[in-house]
């Protein structure tokens, strides 16, 4: 590729078509400096770049739940007891207080 | 080689990711508990194989993937449940983000105010499993592509496709959710 050309000749269609590699930082830097130059210059593709990365961000917050407790409680005995299984099998573990 | 003693502190941190991922997978609050139970338990069990410094949550995640897959992944799985339709790039973008709104809010903030919690699991949930727990474990638990190929045991040409058919898949659903509450003209 020329570096003397116009490196806005890199059209709309290759950039939107790159969004979620260039989001997902998974493009070489050569390409990154490329999509970023565009950007630049080309509000569109921005406003589009923006309202993926928005999007990302929604669906990574609002995918959140609570633990219950019981859970919590739960996998503790269950370890615990697991932990006692071993420590009576195994010989004495070292630090193990029982 | 990692000590079992610090086990449960070092692993106390994931329970709630661990758990979010549970519900998107097993789409039930029983099962999610179960697989998480699980999870933690054969993570204990290996933990003295694991290397400590290295990437715990990743090592994490694939003992919850591979539970998942092994005990409570659903057998009988019909062609459209492992099958997915195109979906237009940036299908969300091109219906609602084109504009700002009378209140001057940007297009983003416009079009993603509507959403409940519950419709983003639920689309999210409506993807077939193999692009669901993809796209769970790029955009809800932030893990790269490669690190995604080691947890699912695919290649990363694999997640890259399942990853941006299965965002593409997510956007449609979540625009229909608008749709069908009458926020959004179809289109």
């Amino acid at each position: 590729m020329n570096d003397e050309k116009d490196d806005t000749n890199i059209d709309c269609r290759e950039v939107l078509h790159r969004v979620y590699h260039f989001l997902d930082g998974e493009m070489t830097p050569e390409r990154r400096d490329e999509i970023a130059r565009h950007l630049d210059r080309c509000a569109p593709c921005l406003r589009a770049f923006g309202f993926e990365t928005e999007l990302r961000r929604l669906i990574a917050n609002r995918c959140r739940d609570q633990v219950p407790e019981e859970l919590r409680t739960r996998i503790a005995a269950a370890i615990d007891h697991e932990h006692r299984q071993r420590s009576k099998t195994g010989g004495i573990a070292k630090g193990a207080e029982l | 080689m990692a000590d079992q003693e610090t086990f449960a502190e070092d692993t106390a941190g994931f329970m709630a990711s661990l758990y979010t991922a549970a519900l998107r997978m097993t789409r039930n609050p029983s099962d999610a508990q179960d697989l998480v139970q699980e999870t933690y338990l054969k993570a204990y069990r290996g933990y003295g194989s694991f290397e400590a410094g290295t990437n715990l949550k990743a090592w994490l995640y694939r003992i919850l993937t591979n539970t998942f897959i092994n005990s409570y992944r659903s057998r009988a799985r019909r062609p459209e449940e492992t099958e997915l339709d195109d979906v237009e790039e940036l299908y969300l973008f091109r219906r609602m983000g084109s504009r700002d709104d009378a209140m001057g809010r940007s297009a983003e903030e416009e079009a993603l105010a509507w959403v409940t919690d519950d419709e983003v699991k639920a689309a999210l949930e409506s993807l077939p499993e193999n692009f669901r727990m993809t796209v769970l474990l790029a955009d809800v638990e932030g893990f790269s592509y490669k690190e995604i190929a080691e947890i699912m045991d695919v290649p990363i040409g694999t997640v890259m496709s399942r990853l941006h058919r299965g965002r593409r898949a997510l956007e449609k659903a979540l625009h229909d959710f608008g749709v069908a509450r009458g926020l959004v003209a179809a289109r």
